[in-house]
């Protein structure tokens, strides 16, 4: 129900120029009530999830990156920054939000 | 050919493991149809405690997943129950008014859980614990309630209670009797559990009988017979089970307490069979999983047709509580006899307490708290009615070398894994096929050793019989992580060999599976290249965990806490001065003084820690890193009567000297100046303790975990001579330790002979390693707190968060 009243009323806002966002290094970004973790990985696409780990709430902006996921720094659940989903042996998943990039500022759509 | 018909009521663990047996001696002899009235397929009910405990989830409980049925061609009937059989015209009739036609028909029904008829136990929030939904129901009450009341002391009650303190839950226990688990423990062991559990925070309510249950439409309190009334959101019915002969009784079919069953399974009608927890063989019911294997394999051929031999004999039960922290296993018949003899073992400061009683030179029971790992052996002991002889009292409780030959003398048949049923013969031939070589791969791939873990000691011993040699090689080698086969002996060795100098090049070069490694070996890596290359590897922040990438100490909040230095413990007005202004500007919640002898300010914000640092204007205590954390010291000569050596000087010299260096794991030191020991310097990585005119040095201490004294490694005569030891100790503990493996770990492997000879035998390899340390220390970066306060862009990248600024949409 949340999620359609979401899609509804879709944003897109400005959150940083790309060089605010250091390689594989998270960046909390706080819209509203949101806060949202945002991963420049060394590909150099540009990931946002919910910073918010589904095991205890760990800030996801300050995990390991590694590749395409992300290590919770509490207790080391694995997350897919790209679906948002958890990795075995844990399950769960986290709401992940559409980003681009144009002319080196970073949006993203919630 | 057409072939048989048969159905199953009930899609629970006794019903479909005989599937299981059926499908693997014959596949196609039947047209298999299974009624279930849980809405999910079959899954491990013993699990669920796990379950609630917070330790696995409901998707991995699964026994046997949708597309097994389908593999197997049986038609699944879920959320749908059977509610009659007519034995005449042989068909079974659902709530769904379905009726399926058999030629054979087996019930596996299960049991009810037994609530107390009490007042008011209809109301909503008084539940049983038995299924998915009663754990759903459980994990949705912690969300919005605080209080729960479990009747019933047994082993599901406590796995219950158990569960839901996990779940942030009060919780009573309420047990009518004044010992708990009383039909699976004698009083000793029964009153060190219960002594146990409250330490983990359980109350209990003992010899409580239970009145009535009030509230409106939900429960609010429970009322005991003595008049005493407890707040309760939550009451969870946990005292016994009834077999499920619902079905059985309305279609005609003998029962008394459970479903009369025969050595072959067969009731009284023609062709249908029972097994599990709603059958009754001999007088007995049971309620544990370990006889519905054993019936399940009788029937299984029994229905196949392939000769069922003498058939099911009956069971001696087992039981372990899934409690983790607590360790409790009975079997047989343990409590004292006057025909009966026992052996003893109890352990006050470790509570350990273990006890075999014997009869006539035979094990007929056992009970064992504290550390179960006999528990199986002593099972098969009790089964096989193993004479004991030969074998000598006291041997019985403790490892011998017999050990070995214990698994060796295993037949193929014999069950390893209780809980799930594996034989060791399974367990052998998946070894072989597999090539497995770790406890974990037989658990993936046979369930051996999944749920309680009882059994992880044989699976073991197992590999090791089955591998013999090849399983020491294999166990030997620990790789880094699961993304490369290398150890870390071998990483290192081709980081120096092959001159690499980037974490990236490392796992190119030495094929990672992964492009950019784990959050176990990207640490390590980084900490490897900074060790073989002192001056000239840039650290990689990103490849720091949180901690040493922030310099400050995440807490479960994700705000952080600050620990600056204070030298060998000691500190004076102004720096207390600059504390206290500090958390009252900041706000701290919380300033505590730690257990390393200095302050700590815990709770503060990501986004205020460089200020705070600024402010503070102390350098960083290292708190949280690998690296050197605190030279703890006592009074010394300076002040106190028996002080022999000046040991905060030396301490302090000591902290200074070694600040900032990265090492495998912490370093904690320690510095006292007699051998009272008031700095605890035979629990520390290296403790100095003053003697008249000498210094000891201690290494290898550790008051963590696996707590463990240090040995002394020498006595030297003056303060330097100490600072050079310990620079040429912990050198060779950086060159050699394995990453995250604590100095008393270290020790333990390389042993303490080798680390004498190397460095009190070998003056020029000592001096090499001094050397090495010196380079290491001079090319330590500065105080890391103060280059945050300078780099105002490594400030913004790690400390600032961003705001999100609508733009309008074009
Ligand atoms: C703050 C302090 C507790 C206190 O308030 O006294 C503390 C706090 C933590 N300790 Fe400790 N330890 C503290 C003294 C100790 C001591 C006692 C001592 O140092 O004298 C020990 C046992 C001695 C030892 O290490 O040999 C100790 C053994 C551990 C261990 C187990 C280490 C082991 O090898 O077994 C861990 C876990 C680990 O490092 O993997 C740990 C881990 C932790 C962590 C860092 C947990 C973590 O990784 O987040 C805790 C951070 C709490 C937080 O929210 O910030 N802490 N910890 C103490 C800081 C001392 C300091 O001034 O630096
Ligand atoms: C929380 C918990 C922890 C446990 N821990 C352990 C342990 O550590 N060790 C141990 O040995 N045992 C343990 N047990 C006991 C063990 O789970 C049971 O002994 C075992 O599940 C019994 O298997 P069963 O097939 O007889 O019954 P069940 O697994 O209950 O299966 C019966 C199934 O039949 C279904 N059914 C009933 N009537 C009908 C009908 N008319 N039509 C269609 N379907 C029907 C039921 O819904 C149920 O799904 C535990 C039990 C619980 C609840
Ligand atoms: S003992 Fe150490 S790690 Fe454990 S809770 Fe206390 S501070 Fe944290
Ligand atoms: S909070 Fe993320 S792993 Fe625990």
């Amino acid at each position: 129900m949340k999620r359609m009243a979401q899609t509804k009323n879709r944003q897109r806002l400005r959150v940083a120029h790309l060089d605010e966002l250091p390689l594989q290094i998270g960046k909390e970004v706080i819209i509203g009530e949101h806060e949202i973790a945002l991963f420049r990985l060394s590909s150099g696409k540009v990931k946002a999830i919910e910073n918010k780990c589904p095991h205890k709430q760990g800030p996801l902006a300050q995990g390991i990156v590694s590749g395409e996921y992300v290590f919770c720094p509490l207790h080391d659940w694995k997350i897919d920054v790209t679906t948002g989903e958890v990795q075995k042996p844990d399950d769960g998943c986290v709401q992940t939000f559409p980003v681009d990039v144009e002319d080196n500022i970073v949006y993203i759509t919630i | 050919m057409t072939k048989r018909k048969l159905v199953l009521v009930g899609n629970g663990m006794a019903g479909v493991r005989c599937l299981e047996e059926i499908v693997k001696i014959d596949p196609n002899r039947f047209d298999i149809t299974v009624f279930g009235t849980e809405p999910h397929p079959n899954y491990n009910r013993i699990m669920l405690s796990s379950v609630l405990q917070g330790d696995t989830t409901v998707g991995d409980i699964v026994l046997n997943s949708y597309e097994w049925y389908q593999e197997h061609n049986i038609q699944l009937y879920t959320g749908e129950t059977v509610e009659k059989i007519d034995k005449n015209t042989n068909q079974v009739f659902t709530d769904k008014g379905r009726s399926v036609p058999y030629d054979d028909l087996i019930i596996a029904t299960g049991s009810h859980p037994f609530m107390l008829p009490l007042p008011g136990a209809d109301k909503e929030g008084v539940i049983a614990f038995r299924n998915i939904e009663d754990c759903e129901t459980m994990i949705d009450t912690s969300k919005n309630y605080e209080k729960a009341v479990v009747i019933g002391g047994g082993l599901l009650g406590l796995e219950a209670a158990r569960g839901l303190l996990n779940l942030g839950m009060k919780v009573d226990v309420v047990h009518i009797l004044d010992y708990l688990m009383e039909r699976q423990l004698d009083p000793t062991a029964s009153g060190m559990l219960q002594a146990e559990l409250e330490k983990q925070g359980m109350n209990f309510l003992m010899n409580h009988q239970t009145e009535a249950i009030l509230g409106k439409k939900r429960v609010e309190k429970v009322l005991f017979k003595d008049g005493k009334v407890v707040k309760a959101d939550l009451v969870v019915m946990a005292v016994g089970i009834k077999p499920n002969v619902d079905v059985a009784k309305a279609s005609g079919i003998e029962t008394n307490r459970g479903i009369i069953v025969d050595d072959y399974m067969k009731t009284s009608a023609p062709n249908v069979y029972s097994l599990g927890e709603c059958a009754e063989h001999r007088e007995m019911v049971y309620g544990l999983v370990a006889p519905l294997w054993e019936q399940a394999k009788v029937l299984a051929k029994q229905i196949c047709e392939v000769g069922a031999g003498e058939g099911y004999q009956g069971s001696i039960l087992s039981t372990k509580l899934k409690v983790s922290g607590v360790d409790v296993f009975s079997a047989g018949e343990f409590n004292d006899s006057p025909n009966s003899k026992a052996i003893r073992i109890q352990d006050d400061f470790e509570g350990i307490y273990k006890k075999v009683t014997i009869r006539d030179n035979r094990i007929v029971g056992a009970v064992l708290f504290g550390e179960t790992s006999e528990g199986t052996k002593l099972l098969n002991m009790i089964n096989n009615g193993t004479d004991i002889a030969e074998i000598g009292k006291v041997n019985i409780l403790q490892s011998s070398p017999q050990e070995g030959s214990m698994v060796a003398e295993m037949a193929d048949s014999e069950i390893i894994c209780g809980c799930n049923g594996v034989s060791k013969g399974t367990i052998v031939h998946a070894i072989q096929e597999n090539n497995l070589c770790s406890v974990a791969e037989v658990r993936d791939c046979t369930n051996a050793s999944r749920s309680c873990g009882t059994c992880k000691g044989l699976v073991g011993e197992l590999l090791e019989h089955t591998l013999g040699d090849e399983f020491e090689i294999g166990n030997e080698k620990e790789t880094v992580c699961a993304c490369t086969s290398l150890s870390h002996e071998e990483v290192v060795a081709e980081i120096r060999e092959k001159g690499l100098s980037h974490t990236k090049e490392v796992m190119n070069v030495l094929g990672w599976t992964t492009p950019e490694g784990c959050s176990k070996c990207r640490p390590a890596i980084n900490y490897y290249l900074g060790m073989v290359r002192p001056t000239d590897y840039e650290d990689e922040k990103e490849s720091r965990f949180v901690n040493e990438r922030m310099h400050a100490n995440i807490q479960n909040n994700g705000t952080y806490s600050v620990v600056p230095r204070m030298y060998g413990g000691v500190t004076n007005p102004t720096d207390l001065r600059k504390i206290a202004d500090v958390a009252e500007k900041y706000d701290v919640p919380l300033l505590k003084v730690t257990g390393g002898q200095r302050i700590d300010l815990l709770g503060v914000k990501k986004e205020d820690l460089p200020n705070v640092w600024k402010d503070l204007d102390m350098p960083s205590g290292y708190a949280y890193g690998k690296s050197i954390r605190t030279v703890k010291t006592c009074v010394g000569e300076n002040f106190c009567r028996f002080g022999t050596q000046d040991s905060i000087g030396l301490g302090i010299a000591i902290e200074k000297k070694f600040e900032r260096l990265n090492t495998p794991h912490k370093v904690k030191m320690g510095v006292s100046a007699c051998p009272r020991n008031c700095a605890e310097s035979g629990i520390k990585d290296v403790g100095i303790v003053g003697v008249d005119g000498a210094w000891e040095i201690y290494v290898g201490g550790n008051g963590g975990t696996d707590l463990r004294s240090a040995d002394l490694l020498c006595k030297v005569k003056t303060s330097e001579e100490v600072l050079e030891m310990i620079a040429a100790y912990l050198q060779y503990y950086r060159e050699n330790a394995r990453y995250l493996e604590r100095t008393s770990h270290w020790l333990e492997r390389v042993g303490l002979d080798h680390i004498k000879e190397t460095l009190l035998n070998n003056a020029t390899f000592k001096l090499e390693l001094v050397e090495r340390m010196e380079i290491a220390l001079a090319s330590l970066p500065e105080d890391p707190w103060k280059t945050f306060i300078e780099n105002e862009k490594q400030r913004t990248d790690l400390f600032q968060n961003k705001k999100g600024v609508e733009v309008t949409p074009s």
